[in-house]
């Protein structure tokens, strides 16, 4: 049971079922604020900035990009697992937070969903753009074809990918509309306009919340949220094989499949501790999402952190003992001290180092410090990304065909590109869905806070 | 034909255009005729344009993987008896551009040469060729090449030309004016026949002969010594100890791949021989033979003469001859020395600087060692290099003094290539008459009043005798491409022989054919086999006429400039060859430029690195190269670049150092200019090289040992191979074969790092060019590399080839990653590429530990960005038929000549009998001048590869990963004492 003296008060500010209602849709009343179109303006630049470069990929070919003979994987493969990365946090966020019961989770997690679906979806692109044949990139698709024995290489973690990626990109969407249909019902019930009144009415699948309704909702919920559970595992865990599966030194460890998904815990907690601070401070919900939710955040982090330089001191370790020469280059000459030393020692930095500031309550409480730490682990983990692809592959075995590699102005607008999508999607779900799930808040406000209304009515 | 209808005069002159032939169209079997003129060229009006938008949009809809378009292929209505579509047939021609020689065979398919061959009846080149060779069936597919004979940079015909070159030349003979026909040394024994009697036609024309990079000073130095100014024969292979002074013999002196063939030959330790020559390299610049040394000294130029008469004292000491003093250097060349003399009558010492005082002590040393008529026979002697330059320095003299009416230049192009390039030019300018027959409107072309464009060698008749009593047959194996003439059929025109040369060459052939032919070769014998060996005539060595030596002017007062000949461009004959220019260099590995290498020492002394940009005398700027080997204190620069009129590939690539030739004797030396180097502050210039990091870090990728070693213990610097084996387990059960495993095995203690196989590898399997800056970006297509590797001292490393292709693992971590199966494995072992499975998520390319896949990056054919021969359609008909041209997207490698194997298989399978021992022949394995490459069955214990599978020599790359590779490598043995 919640006990408001242990565990504080979930929402502020003495909020009634009516405030809550009306708190989180007046955004979505209101009139578009200016930051919303400047955002919206610039997210949209990048997107077509981001176009060109798919057109310029696609109509001259992969060699626009940086890549080699040697290192053939470069900024598309650790953005896409970056952004995989980043689309960890809303379902691990919902689901395991709803399975361990955390009643604080009902202000974030919508946003977070959110977040990972548009990350996923980002994140989807690059797995197609740098197909060399993108025209015939359904070949991956284990469909009935009239090609005789060629089939799909159920081996390949390429293909584990698809079928991964896939499935976590479904199970998320769901469970993240699922949530949103009281929601909806709520706006199609309040608002004025007869266009708005149909779309929400569309979207919200005749929601009259009636107490079947709930129950029925409330179970789905559950089981939905077990079922994908062992996705938030399993995604990452594959996306982490199409490394570990190779020879490559550097990337043939077992450690890949936890260490990835933690990474990426890490990294979407990490993403949406940044959107949270940006939204309680542009909606003004600093009553839903309180400095208790963000100090829960920054704990987690601080232990995922931990888990994260283990890992990495771990990786060392093993390199050492295996006693194979390309695997102590590979980690203690080109990572730690050689070429690739500042990419290296970034990733550590930012991601082992940095978070463990969060032990300090004086840190956890200086939301200015925790936006700024959040951002050096958004970064620390794209440079992760950059060290195990970029520095294994680019001196791997034979030091004939060593080569380095840089990302080439193409690449740059792909990735470019895939932030606009990103930001361009958050934007209008800023703009047209309840950024905080209202049912869900409802449901935990009567005992998570000390309102008064409440003990009034009874 | 048809009849043709004309309306007007203006339709009957278009009629009669059209009828004329276009001079650029291939006289090929297959005819486009019957093709209406939207099909030929592909164009569409707007009604076609709507029709196909709406046929492509629903075939793109019902059927999106069937995008291959579909052409019409028009059958032959009258079928050539010797041409079977798809069947090639291979001739026996002989390869010779005035520098080069080799026979070679010439596979066509349907009647377009497509690849050369070594041809293993030659007892010159045994099936051997060079890089320069294979590569020159582009040559013939050359956009550059003249379509027409020009007139005064007009267009013009044949007729005019000949009447008025014959009128002018008659002219000339009656005023008794002095013309001169410069050519290329000349090999052919009909050609100097014709020649002589074309002379004797017109008594006025004397005939020069140029070697842009002459040997002169070798046959004025046995003129002196035997009184015969010729180049001997020179046997590596009866050779024990050879000591070189700066001859490239492996790469550039004289007959490469006959010495190649010779010295690998020597050195092969199969069959428990362990009897293996040991060579001794004293140069300047680091070259190929240099780099296959047992001991490598780095000399300055002015100090061969040092060095080599202290050799000839400590020999000449312990003989009891005349010693010389020599001022006291750095070097000790007793070693060297000791051998020799443990070794007389079975050393051999060469020198290839062109310096007749050099010579006279290479010949004294010689004689000292009783080398005449043992290593070195003076009776076979060789044609090559027959350029005399103080002939030639003559000759430009008198053209400048105006004393020269006329000018016919064949093979030759000192307007590029003579030192004095601007003397050469004036005096051009004042000659009357000038004639080029140069196949492309190059540098001396450009100044030629005519123009008679000669045949590609491909298209032409003609004979080779490069080493006396050695003869050899070239004969066309396309009919002329272009409207253009063979040289000797020009001369023959305009002396009024009538015939032809053909005719001419046959004649002279039977008559030559008729004594002397102990087998009774017949003319048609002659011409299948391709070569015919003359009874020789023994002859006596001629004695020794003892002179006195004396060391060569040597200026070492700075930057000591040696010029060499790279690999692939050589002297530039061929500066407008994609492939060649593509080639990385065996030492440096760069492609696509020429450079200034300096020793890393002196780079750090003067602060330069790599890509710094120095100009030389203060006029020819070049990007520097560290070089590791180069002689401290000197500077070396490729010939053959800076060409202004070869061709769009190779105009302008790199800078012309033909200027910096040092003519201060009678004959043109590579080195001994004293040059200025100063560093251009601030400016850089970009070399593509294929390898940037040249160390193996400690790792066994390319083994090694001494001989001493290997004979005490065969498996000596490959222990790790045994450890492996022993501790290589898997849970997997093992791959079984029925029947055949093919498998390859590369000597590293033979293979020279010629880079031979890696062209033969390009024209067999259709590798795109893709240009210098994709090559910098690390995208080389090659399908073969060779790795080098440095060890050792940095100034003076010990280098090491290692030919890489794809090593067909039976384990392979390329095939189990790939989503959708378009890599895998074969029953034979093979590890396959289904292209138009590929969807390029190049996993395979980084899961390959040997790195030797390719992605094609772009779109490599018609493209513009990449105008090279896949570009032209001319060019294109180089390809293979038999290979696929692979798409923008997907990945390709090395399939093992997948081609040649389905084609023996398939004749074995008609002649319903199992494939033969060596009968399948893969490209790279085919021309190998030192045959480092076996390739054959690893099922049948007798094969090769079996027999080299089991020698204690033998190992897998990287074989610690378990990827079970098909491609097996030996160690190299190195003859040193430690």
């Amino acid at each position: 049971m919640y006990n408001t003296r242990v565990r504080g008060i979930l929402i502020k500010g003495n909020k009634s079922f009516s405030d809550v209602s009306r708190d989180i849709i007046k955004p979505m009343d209101d009139k578009t604020p200016m930051w919303w179109w400047v955002t919206a303006f610039l997210a949209t630049g990048a997107l077509f900035w981001g176009v060109w470069g798919f057109y310029n990929t696609i109509s001259t070919g992969i060699g626009t990009w940086g890549l080699n003979n040697n290192v053939a994987w470069g900024w598309a493969i650790i953005n896409f697992v970056w952004w995989i990365g980043i689309g960890h946090a809303g379902t691990a966020f919902s689901i395991f937070l709803l399975i361990v019961r955390q009643k604080w989770r009902t202000s974030i997690n919508r946003a977070a969903e959110a977040m990972t679906i548009f990350a996923v979806m980002a994140a989807g692109l690059f797995p197609l753009i740098h197909m060399g044949r993108i025209w015939d990139g359904f070949f991956i698709f284990p469909y009935w074809n009239t090609r005789g024995p060629v089939w799909d290489n159920f081996n390949s973690p390429l293909f584990w990918d698809v079928v991964a990626i896939s499935t976590y990109f479904m199970a998320s969407f769901v469970f993240w509309y699922m949530g949103m249909i009281p929601d909806f019902a709520t706006i199609r019930e309040r608002t004025t306009s007869a266009i708005k009144k149909k779309i929400y009415g569309a979207l919200s699948f005749g929601w009259i919340g009636n107490a079947k309704g709930w129950l029925r909702f409330e179970t789905a919920a559950i089981l939905l949220g077990g079922m994908a559970a062992p996705l938030v595992v399993s995604v990452h865990s594959i996306v982490s094989m199409d490394f570990s599966v190779s020879v490559v030194p550097g990337w043939h460890t077992t450690i890949f499949p936890p260490y990835f998904v933690v990474g990426a815990i890490f990294s979407g907690f990490g993403m949406v501790l940044t959107l949270m601070i940006v939204m309680r401070k542009l909606y003004k919900f600093k009553d839903y999402v309180t400095d208790g939710h963000l100090d829960a955040i920054t704990r987690i982090l601080t232990f995922m952190s931990l888990i994260m330089g283990t890992a990495y001191l771990t990786e060392l370790f093993m390199a050492w003992y295996s006693g194979s020469e390309y695997e102590l280059f590979t980690f203690m000459k080109n990572r730690v001290t050689g070429d690739y030393k500042f990419a290296y020692w970034t990733m550590l930095i930012c991601n082992g180092m940095i978070p463990q500031l969060f032990w300090f309550k004086a840190v956890r409480k200086n939301i200015t410090i925790v936006f700024i730490i959040s951002l050096f682990i958004n970064l620390g983990m794209w440079f992760e990304r950059y060290v195990i692809v970029v520095t294994s592959l680019s001196k791997d075995f034979l030091p004939a065909t060593w080569a380095t590699y840089e990302p080439t102005i193409t690449e740059i607008a792909v990735y470019s590109g895939t932030i606009g999508l990103f930001v361009l999607g958050v934007l209008m779900f800023f703009r047209f869905v309840p950024t905080i799930a209202i049912s869900e808040v409802k449901g935990v406000l009567k005992e998570t806070s000390t309102l008064k209304s409440f003990t009034d009515e009874n | 034909m048809e009849k043709k209808y004309w309306q007007s005069l203006e339709a009957y002159k278009e009629l009669k255009k059209s009828e004329l032939p276009q001079g650029n169209e291939p006289h090929a079997e297959f005819s486009i005729e019957g093709l209406d003129e939207s099909e030929i060229k592909g164009k569409s009006s707007r009604r076609d344009f709507l029709k196909m938008l709406g046929f492509s949009v629903s075939a793109v809809a019902l059927a999106s993987s069937c995008q291959t378009p579909i052409r019409k292929a028009i059958p032959l209505l009258n079928q050539p008896e010797d041409l079977i579509p798809g069947v090639p047939n291979f001739y026996a021609s002989t390869f010779f551009d005035g520098i080069d020689y080799c026979s070679i065979l010439v596979k066509t398919r349907e009647n377009r040469p497509i690849k050369i061959e070594g041809n293993d009846l030659s007892p010159l080149t045994k099936s051997g060729t060079s890089a320069r060779v294979q590569a020159s069936v582009l040559n013939l597919y050359d956009d550059a090449r003249l379509r027409k004979p020009f007139n005064n940079g007009n267009e013009s015909d044949w007729e005019t030309i000949d009447r008025e070159i014959s009128q002018q030349l008659g002219g000339l003979a009656q005023e008794g004016k002095s013309v001169v026909l410069l050519t290329s040394t000349i090999i052919s024994p009909t050609t100097r026949k014709l020649i002589k009697e074309f002379r004797e036609i017109y008594p006025n024309i004397t005939w020069t002969t140029y070697d842009e990079v002459s040997a002169s000073a070798i046959r004025k130095a046995n003129e002196q010594n035997f009184g015969r100014a010729v180049i001997p024969f020179y046997h590596f292979d009866k050779a024990t100890v050879i000591v070189s002074f700066n001859a490239d013999f492996l790469g550039n002196w004289l007959l490469p791949v006959t010495f190649s063939k010779q010295f690998s030959g020597r050195r092969k330790l199969s069959n428990g021989n362990t009897d293996m020559s040991r060579l001794y390299m004293f140069e300047s610049a680091m070259s190929l033979t240099g780099s296959n040394a047992d001991y490598r000294i780095p000399i300055k130029p002015s100090e061969e003469g040092l060095v080599l008469m202290s050799l000839y004292n400590e020999i000449a000491g312990i003989s009891g001859a005349t010693t010389y003093p020599v001022p006291s250097h750095g070097f000790d060349v007793k070693q060297a020395a000791m051998d020799l003399l443990d070794n007389k009558g079975k050393s051999l010492v060469v020198s290839g600087t062109n310096n007749v005082n050099i010579q006279l002590i290479v010949n004294a040393i010689n004689q000292l060692l009783g080398n005449y008529a043992s290593t070195i026979d003076l009776n076979k002697t060789v044609n090559l290099k027959q350029g005399d330059d103080e002939r030639m320095r003559q000759l430009v003299a008198k053209m400048n003094q105006g004393q020269v009416a006329g000018l016919l230049m064949y093979n030759v192009n000192p307007a590029y290539n003579y030192p004095q390039t601007d003397v050469f030019i004036s005096g051009l300018k004042k000659v009357g008459l000038k004639v080029s027959f140069a196949e492309t409107m190059d540098e001396t072309a450009l100044l030629c009043d005519y123009v008679c464009p000669d045949n590609n060698y491909l298209e032409s008749w003609n004979d080779a005798e490069a080493v006396k009593g050695y003869l050899s047959i070239t004969q066309p194996t396309i009919q002329p491409i272009f409207n253009t003439r063979q040289f000797q059929d020009s001369l023959m025109a305009w002396g009024s022989f009538g015939g032809d040369f053909s005719t001419y060459l046959e004649a002279n052939w039977k008559g030559l054919l008729s004594s002397g032919n102990p087998d009774g070769k017949s003319w048609a014998k002659v011409k299948h086999d391709g070569v015919y060996t003359r009874k020789a005539d023994a002859g006596e060595t001629p004695g020794f006429i003892p002179q006195g030596l004396k060391l060569p002017e040597a200026n070492s007062s700075g930057v000591e400039l040696a010029l060499y000949e790279k690999i692939g461009i050589g002297t530039g004959k061929y500066s407008n060859n994609p492939w060649l220019l593509e080639m990385p260099d065996p030492i440096t590995t760069a492609t696509w430029d020429n450079y200034a290498c300096v020793s890393p020492k002196f780079a750090e002394e003067h602060q330069l690195q790599f890509e710094d940009v120095v100009k030389i005398n203060g006029q020819i700027e070049l990007p520097v190269l560290v070089q590791p080997g180069q002689a401290y204190g000197t500077v070396s620069i490729a010939l053959g670049f800076g060409r202004t009129a070869a061709g769009k590939a190779g105009n302008n690539v790199g800078q012309n150092v033909y200027r910096l030739m040092n003519g201060k004797n009678s004959t043109f030396q590579l080195s001994g200019e004293v040059v200025s180097l100063e560093k251009v502050i601030g400016k850089t210039y970009p070399l593509a090289l294929t390898q940037m990091h040249h160390t193996m870090e400690g790792r066994p990728i390319a083994r090694e040992t001494t001989l001493r070693d290997f004979i005490k213990n065969p498996s000596s610097g490959n222990e790790k191979e045994r450890f492996n084996e022993e501790n290589n387990t898997t849970l997997y059960q093992k791959v079984n074969f029925d029947g055949i495993q093919w498998g390859m095995s590369i000597d590293l203690s033979s293979c020279t790092g010629c880079a031979n196989c890696v062209i033969a590898c390009q024209a067999e399997n259709n590798v795109a060019v893709i240009g210098k800056e994709q090559v910098k970006n690390r995208r080389i297509m090659h399908w073969m590399r060779i790795d080098r590797y440095y060890s050792e001292d940095v100034e003076n490393p010990e280098v090491f080839h290692m030919p890489t292709m794809c090593q067909h693992c039976d384990n392979a971590p390329c095939e189990n990653v790939c989503p959708v199966a378009a890599t895998n494995h074969s029953t034979e072992g093979l590890n396959q590429m289904a292209y138009n499975r590929c969807i390029g998520t190049r996993y395979c390319i980084n899961n390959c530990p040997y790195k030797v896949r390719r992605f094609n990056w772009f779109e490599f054919t018609n493209n513009n960005q990449f105008d090279y021969n896949m570009n032209s359609e001319l060019g294109k008909m180089v390809l293979n038929p038999d290979v696929i041209v692979r798409q923008r997207g997907v990945v390709e490698k090395c399939s093992l000549c997948i081609q040649r194997i389905q084609e023996k298989k398939l004749l074995a399978k008609m002649e319903n009998r199992p494939l033969k021992e060596g009968e399948v022949v893969v490209a790279c394995q085919q021309s190998c001048p030192t045959d480092a490459i076996g390739f054959g069955n690893l099922q049948n214990p007798s094969s090769k590869v079996s027999k080299e599978r089991k020698e204690k020599r033998t190992y897998h790359l990287l074989g610690h990963l378990h990827t079970l590779p098909s491609t097996t490598y030996m160690t190299k043995v190195r003859n040193k004492e430690s």
